[in-house]
């Protein structure tokens, strides 16, 4: 009895200190910061390179951040915060992750068996986990972990696939690959280059036969400043990008669409 | 009863010490070795020969790059095919020559032999640092940064490793039981450079014969052959400090902050080998073991002689070996390629077949604490590994992950078979990178 009436005696006391405190010590809330706290996702991603949701929504409101930088908004939502806000809408350009690499097991050669941790980080501790070419990609899933969307799929030929439809371009990939593999590019691309190996293209073939191997013929068969040579890794210009047929003149199948390479090997 | 030398924690493997009856072997003269010029922790040498170059045996192929790096010697006489890169044990590129050898074996003229008991310690480190010593153990740390301790660090005694409590490895047995003099003599070197009063020379109690032969070797010198108790990892430095004074090294600290230093017997016998004759470190003795090899046994190899070249002339094999590591079992690296070279720090080259293997389904830790039980750095490593796998590496660090030495006995005693090992490596990456980024952040 004595424990039931001290413990309704001290809900009692701290309720009522609680009262007080936010009473007189209290902070009004912004109505801008609310409103805008509505209109964000609140799928916490991280894409807009604040803490969260709320983090970018008091940004917003106090004028340190664009209305334009939630990758996950569409553009109604962002016109109706440039009404609140009162600034003009600026046109954005909706990102996809790609992982630059066509290293399955179909392709690309493993010089020993990985039987660690299931991680790419855990396994670049281990000489990569045993795959041949060091620039590929380890299939071990954890730009899947880091994605907050589900938009990436290991395949069962161990490799990372972006799904477009699902990405919306936060770039949490990005940062969780240890062989810097993804890229962020614009969704109005059709084409990218999967290799990122600036080795030599002999060196290249010997591990992988999805490599990209230098041989210039998109840069030929591409328009005038679309495709240019880094080496022998051929870069797409993303400012203007080819379009799909280029894909065609690719003698490895390096350069492609982003459609998933279905695995030739039951 | 006598009470028996050992630390806490541990394990004890099976030893399988095939190749400690099998005296050491001088292998012929090869036609082609790839020296890495970086065989040590620390800065790649600097290549000083260019291609074509002809070299003759002990003559200076790359020089020292700062403090904590180390000169790299030709193996035997003969040509610099090509300025190259090979792949180390760790599993990186490394930048190396291939030296293509005349068959002449023709001797570069030594460095003059050096009167020690006489010597300022300063020529005598600088002998050291020239000859291109570094830690025969494992980790292959430069000897001569060891032998500078800072100032205000006094080390008073001297702890010679001569533990081997790696299961399959003979190889320093082996050259404590023939070199046991140069070895005595090592050990007096270093401890004349550093001024120690005290010299212990740890002995596992599994090789009998060997404490006998440095006991005499030992004579009235005034070092002590201390035998210990067979656990497994008693040769780590912290634990065979404990096991041999009863001091603690304490957390993040080094064996100098108490006074202590430990050398392998293989680098006190390089530093004799140095100072007294001048004959820079080009050779090392491994053990080449396994059950798929024919003839098991210990070899003074040349640096550069690939495990190819190795695996050859220990008799070749009988079944195929399903993998390959080099070092020991415990603590050795699995290595994909056979074209890999020998270092100054390997130690051994381990072949297993394919029974011997185990493929591991990894399961959830059941909170059993044999992984507690056995580590001998007193930490969690279970429970570690639950906090690192949620990527909680502040946590981790708060809970000493940064004083593992990767023994891998919390591993082999996981019911569940958890990798820990490599949690544990994981944590320490992450965590060193963090130290790194505020470092960094501090001087911006």
């Amino acid at each position: 009895m004595t424990t039931v009436i001290l413990l309704t005696v001290t809900g009692l006391v701290s309720g009522l200190a609680i009262g007080i405190v936010v009473k007189f010590f209290g902070t009004t809330p912004n109505p801008l910061e609310e409103k805008l706290l509505e209109l964000v996702p609140g799928a916490n991603c991280g894409g807009c390179g604040f803490a969260g949701c709320e983090g970018y929504a008091k940004a917003m409101a106090d004028g340190s951040a664009k209305p334009g930088a939630c990758p996950l908004m569409n553009d109604a939502v962002v016109q109706e915060i440039c009404a609140l806000l009162g600034v003009e809408s600026e046109p954005r350009k909706p990102m996809v992750a790609v992982v630059c690499c066509s290293g399955d097991d179909d392709h690309a050669q493993r010089m020993a068996f990985y039987n660690g941790v299931n991680d790419c980080q855990n396994a670049m501790l281990v000489a990569g986990g045993g795959k041949g070419c060091v620039y590929g990609c380890l299939g071990l899933g954890s730009c899947a972990r880091a994605c907050p969307y589900g938009a990436i799929e290991i395949r069962p030929n161990h490799i990372a696939v972006v799904h477009p439809e699902l990405c919306v371009g936060c770039g949490k990939c990005v940062l969780a690959c240890p062989r810097r593999l993804i890229k962020l590019t614009p969704k109005s691309a059709p084409v990218h280059v999967f290799c990122s190996s600036p080795e030599r293209g002999a060196l290249k073939r010997k591990f992988c036969s999805a490599a990209c191997i230098g041989c210039r013929k998109c840069v030929k068969e591409a328009g005038e400043n679309q495709v240019s040579m880094n080496g022998s890794l051929a870069v797409i210009n993303y400012d203007n990008p080819p379009d799909a047929a280029v894909a065609a003149a690719c003698p490895t199948g390096a350069l492609r669409t982003t459609a998933i390479m279905e695995s030739t090997k039951g | 009863m006598i009470k028996q030398l050992h630390f806490y924690g541990g394990i004890h493997p099976a030893e399988d010490k095939v190749a400690q009856s099998v005296p050491i072997v001088e292998p012929p003269i090869l036609e082609t070795y790839i020296v890495p010029l970086q065989q040590h922790i620390g800065a790649p040498a600097k290549a000083v020969v260019a291609k074509g170059d002809q070299v003759k045996r002990g003559q200076l192929l790359g020089e020292a790059q700062g403090f904590v790096s180390a000169p790299v010697h030709a193996p035997t006489s003969g040509v610099i095919r090509e300025v190259t890169t090979c792949l180390g044990p760790s599993g990186a590129q490394v930048p190396a020559l291939l030296l293509a050898s005349d068959g002449e074996d023709t001797p570069a003229e030594p460095m003059p032999a050096i009167d020690w008991r006489q010597a300022p310690p300063g020529d005598l480190r600088q002998r050291i640092a020239a000859a291109g010593i570094v830690g025969k153990g494992g980790a292959a740390f430069p000897t001569v940064v060891k032998l500078s301790p800072p100032p205000n660090k006094k080390i008073d005694t001297l702890i010679l490793n001569g533990v081997e409590c790696e299961p399959c490895l003979t190889a320093d047995h082996r050259l404590m039981l023939e070199r046991a003099e140069d070895i005595v003599t090592g050990a007096q070197i270093t401890a004349h450079i550093l001024g120690a009063k005290t010299i212990l020379l740890g002995i596992e109690n599994n090789k009998p014969d060997a404490i006998e032969v440095m006991r005499q070797a030992v004579g009235d010198s005034g070092i002590k052959v201390c035998s210990l108790k067979v656990r497994y990892p008693q040769g780590a430095e912290k634990q065979l400090i404990y096991a041999v004074t009863g001091r603690k090294v304490p957390s993040g600290g080094l064996p100098a902050d108490i006074g202590c230093l430990v050398q392998n017997v293989g680098t006190a016998a390089a530093i004799a080998d140095a100072v007294c004759r001048g004959k820079p470190l080009y050779e090392r003795v491994t053990t080449v073991t396994g059950t798929p090899l024919v003839s098991p046994g210990n070899w003074r190899f040349r640096v550069g002689t690939t495990y190819a070249d190795a695996i050859k002339l220990a008799g070749g094999v009988k079944e195929d070996p399903i993998k390959i590591i080099s070092g020991g079992p415990m603590m050795g690296m699995a290595v994909y390629s056979l074209d890999i070279p020998v270092i100054k720090s390997t130690s051994g080259i381990l072949l297993l077949s394919q029974d011997e293997l185990t493929q591991f389904d990894v399961r959830p830790c059941i909170r059993c604490g044999r992984c507690n039980d056995s580590c001998p750095t007193g930490m969690m490593p279970g429970i570690l590994s639950v906090q690192i796998e949620n990527q909680r590496y502040e946590l981790a660090e708060k809970w000493h992950v940064m004083d593992c030495i990767e023994c891998g006995c919390c591993a082999y005693t996981c019911p569940a078979s958890r990798p820990l090992v490599q949690h544990m490596r994981r944590a320490k990456a992450e965590v060193q990178a963090a130290r790194r980024a505020a470092k960094a952040k501090a001087e911006k």
